[in-house]
């Protein structure tokens, strides 16, 4: 029973919801500037969210990280490579590219181009194809329409 | 007792199934009327024994009976009522049974729905639906049974994670499954398409409004779920790009892409083996959209390990039902001729570039969410793949199939002239360029894009206005004349240009919601008051209460406009007793040009409370484009060509026009 009460507690600790009033920074600009940075940076303990949304304690510590960097002067992508140097490039929303994930990023464009050279070459070979013949009714088409054409048709 | 005969049924509906998916196809192929006719009535007693199953469980939630393990596990006996049904689905077992009660349904539609259709077609159709719905039962008998017993009975359950306790998403996961489901119709056509080595008009006929109904719902499902995440997890958005989500997308992209060359297939004979495929690929992609939720691999590839015979079983299935399919297709697709001819510029040329755009748009979507999981079973780096990643590769794909789609529906069939379409837009075209430049200079924004968005969903809405006026011929002869070709055109016409202005309303809603979103955090003393957007916030205070499950602090903020008091707005924190979980109800006030979005935080040694205030504007436009969007294909669906069950008209239409088949 007391642990159930301590783990109430302990839930009831958290914070409800992504970024607390007393972390934001006082500099407007510099704020806005820390929000950009944790909209990139993933939330290590959550499922997929970032640290700028997400109300998991870690969340809170990158997020007050972030705005300690950028106090101290870093620039953006500093402050990032600060934290990617600790984290990984698990931590990045945007995945860096390099080898690994060539494959990712040329996917898009990559498909475009096929998808598009697929459509050309079917277009030009249906362009130089011949008008296609109606296609030939079966015998039993044929009764049908024998029929269609002597009687009402219902 | 109860729980035990719903096992029974759910076996006897395997052994349904296996028979439906065997002896019709048999005898498809052996010319036998008596194996074929077997069909409908397998059809039927699947939905009858399935229908048993599922009320068997629905009752053991609803009396709480929790010497079942499903109950156990999901449910609560303090849990309202709305919340015992639903949970139901709210969990694996449960959501498989739903889906193979929806797809026996499907089945037991076309069983009776179909009789003017060819007697081998519709056999083959209904043995395929008989070979998915095995293969699920199995899948749900063998390793997901929801009628498991638990002895000696608990006193109460586990009761359903808090956050699904919501109206919203009691029914986001039927409408979500009538999509999914939903393409099997056309999967199962297109495979009994490729058996019969032929596609013709009457046959994307039958598949379109399937598919429209299935996307429809899928269109409705997906909606629901963004809507519950608006307001349900507190922070104002609305898409994550999360894989679940990601996962119900992707049908959606390949269903509209089905949607839309289907309207080819119909009307013009051409892209017959590309309407099948896509059929394949749309169904395909719901099987493994279930998959990746249910499974569980999503959060992490090794709890995909932890239930492996849930986890092969899986595979296997998704193995032999895409490889199965496309392996069919790849002998049988060069049997099936084409003949509608077409040049590159012309509808059938604008649909095509809509299904290029889509379908890479599609792929883009599937190795984002799959790359990660790919990259960590062959041991690569851990990679992350978020909605930065998403937002640089979808949208600029969306761009030229938004600008296509205004002018797409005005090109002529066969061989358009883009320099006439063109010109007959002039007006549209100067019109939102001169509303691009005064966007942007207007907001001051320093990009142009957000500018550029609400051009573009005026461009699209434009376009949709010109087409349909084009239609009625509006101020070019008399308005009754008009008035006349308005009533007389088909419902089909209606439902895209609905279905179109809801899209336009759409990309309105993302783009405002997102570029021009107004956000507050601060804490806050009772009586502080703080402005929004032309709104004045006072906080009143914090009162404690309790709910049937749960107890609930409930902060009280009056709303003022000019001094005076026009609202007051209640956000919640609810602390649930069970699941010991926190949950927040944000207080959203709406005008149908935006929100006023309220989330209550914690408490202060100081008695203060933080508080987050959002000012959303055209966010409700995002879930009216995806209400118009739906309400379009409703109207589609009552089209009279696609209407359902009318032999004696569909007869008459074929002995007017036997050339159209």
């Amino acid at each position: 029973m007391r642990f159930a009460t301590v783990f109430l507690m302990m839930v009831l600790a958290l914070p409800v919801f992504a970024v607390q009033p007393d972390e934001i920074l006082t500099d407007p600009a510099m704020e806005a500037r820390a929000r950009d940075i944790s909209a990139d940076l993933r939330c290590l303990v959550c499922q997929n969210q970032s640290i700028d949304d997400s109300d998991a304690p870690l969340a809170r510590d990158l997020r007050v990280l972030v705005r300690e960097r950028l106090l101290a002067g870093d620039t953006n992508d500093e402050t990032v490579a600060y934290i990617v140097d600790r984290y990984g490039d698990y931590v990045l929303l945007k995945p860096p590219f390099n080898a690994e994930t060539l494959l990712l990023w040329a996917a898009p464009l990559g498909a475009l181009i096929i998808g598009g050279a697929i459509v050309a070459v079917f277009m030009r070979r249906r362009s130089s194809e011949p008008v296609a013949v109606a296609q030939a009714l079966t015998s039993e088409e044929q009764a049908r329409l024998k029929d269609l054409m002597q009687g009402d048709g219902s | 007792m109860i729980a035990e005969i719903g096992h029974f049924a759910l076996v006897l509906a395997f052994c349904v199934a296996l028979v439906q998916g065997s002896v019709p196809l048999w005898g498809a192929w052996r010319g036998n009327g008596a194996m074929m006719a077997l069909a409908p009535g397998a059809a039927l007693a699947q939905v009858v024994l399935i229908s048993i199953a599922f009320a068997a469980l629905m009752y053991a939630y609803v009396v709480s009976d929790f010497s079942v393990a499903n109950v156990y596990a999901n449910s609560h006996s303090l849990k309202p009522m709305l919340y015992k049904v639903s949970g139901v689905w709210g969990n694996h077992e449960g959501s498989l049974l739903l889906w193979v009660l929806i797809l026996a349904l499907f089945g037991l539609a076309v069983a009776f729905m179909g009789a003017n259709l060819p007697l081998t077609l519709r056999s083959r159709v209904l043995a395929i639906q008989g070979l998915i719905a095995a293969g699920f039962l199995a899948f749900s008998l063998f390793t997901s049974n929801p009628f498991l017993r638990l002895d000696p009975a608990p006193l109460d359950g586990q009761d359903l994670n808090p956050l699904l306790q919501d109206p919203g998403l009691a029914f986001h996961p039927p409408f979500l499954y009538l999509g999914y489901v939903g393409f099997s119709m056309a999967f199962s056509f297109a495979v009994a398409a490729l058996l019969e080595g032929r596609v013709d008009a009457a046959w994307a006929r039958w598949v379109r409004p399937w598919t429209l109904a299935a996307w429809t719902s899928l269109t409705l499902g997906i909606a629901m779920g963004s809507w519950w995440a608006y307001y349900e997890l507190g922070w104002g958005g609305w898409w994550f790009w999360d894989p679940v989500e990601n996962a119900s997308f992707m049908p959606w992209l390949a269903g509209t892409a089905l949607l839309h060359s289907a309207i080819v297939t119909e009307k013009r004979g051409a892209l017959k083996s590309w309407t099948v495929l896509l059929a394949i690929i749309a169904f395909s992609l719901s099987l493994l959209g279930t998959f990746l939720v249910r499974s569980g691999v999503l959060t992490s590839v090794h709890a995909f390990a932890t239930d492996p015979t849930r986890g092969i079983f899986i595979l296997l299935l998704l193995i032999v039902a895409i490889g199965g399919s496309l392996a069919l297709y790849a002998w049988r697709a060069p049997t099936l001729k084409a003949d509608g001819l077409f040049a590159p510029i012309s509808r059938e040329g604008a649909l095509v570039l809509n299904n290029l755009l889509l379908a890479t748009a599609c792929f883009t979507v599937l190795v984002g969410t799959l790359y990660p999981l790919l990259l960590d079973v062959i041991g690569g780096a851990k990679v992350s793949v978020g909605p930065p990643f998403f937002e640089l590769t979808f949208i600029p794909l969306m761009v030229p199939l938004l600008l296509a789609m205004a002018a797409g529906p005005l090109m002529a069939w066969k061989r358009a002239d883009l320099r006439g379409v063109l010109s007959r837009m002039k007006a549209i075209v100067f019109a939102c360029l001169a509303l691009w430049g005064f966007i942007w200079w207007y907001t001051t924004d320093l990009s142009p894009l957000p500018a550029f968005g609400i051009a573009l969903a005026t461009w699209i809405a434009m376009g949709a206005l010109l087409e349909f006026s084009e239609r009625i011929q509006l101020f070019r002869i008399k308005p009754g004349a008009s008035l006349r070709r308005a009533a007389g055109l088909p419902r089909s016409a209606y439902g895209m240009s609905v279905s179109h202005l809801g899209v336009a309303v759409l990309v309105a809603g993302i783009t405002a919601s997102s570029a021009w979103q107004t956000e507050i955090i601060r804490a806050m003393q009772p009586g502080d008051s703080q402005e929004i957007a032309g709104y004045t916030l006072v906080f009143e205070g914090v009162n404690p209460g309790q709910g049937p499950n749960y107890t609930y602090e409930r902060g009280q903020f009056a709303v003022l406009r000019d001094g005076e008091q026009i609202a007051i707005m209640e956000p919640e924190k609810r602390q649930f007793f069970v699941q010991t979980m926190l949950t927040t109800e944000a207080a959203i006030r709406t005008t149908l040009m935006a929100d006023l979005y309220l989330v209550l935080g914690d408490s202060g040694a100081d008695g203060s409370w933080a508080v987050r205030i959002y000012y959303n504007p055209l966010v409700p436009w995002i879930w009216g484009g995806c209400l118009m969007m739906v309400f379009g294909g409703l109207i589609s669906l009552t089209d009279r060509r696609l209407r359902l069950a009318i032999p004696s008209r569909r007869k008459q239409a074929v002995a007017a026009k036997p050339q159209a088949a």
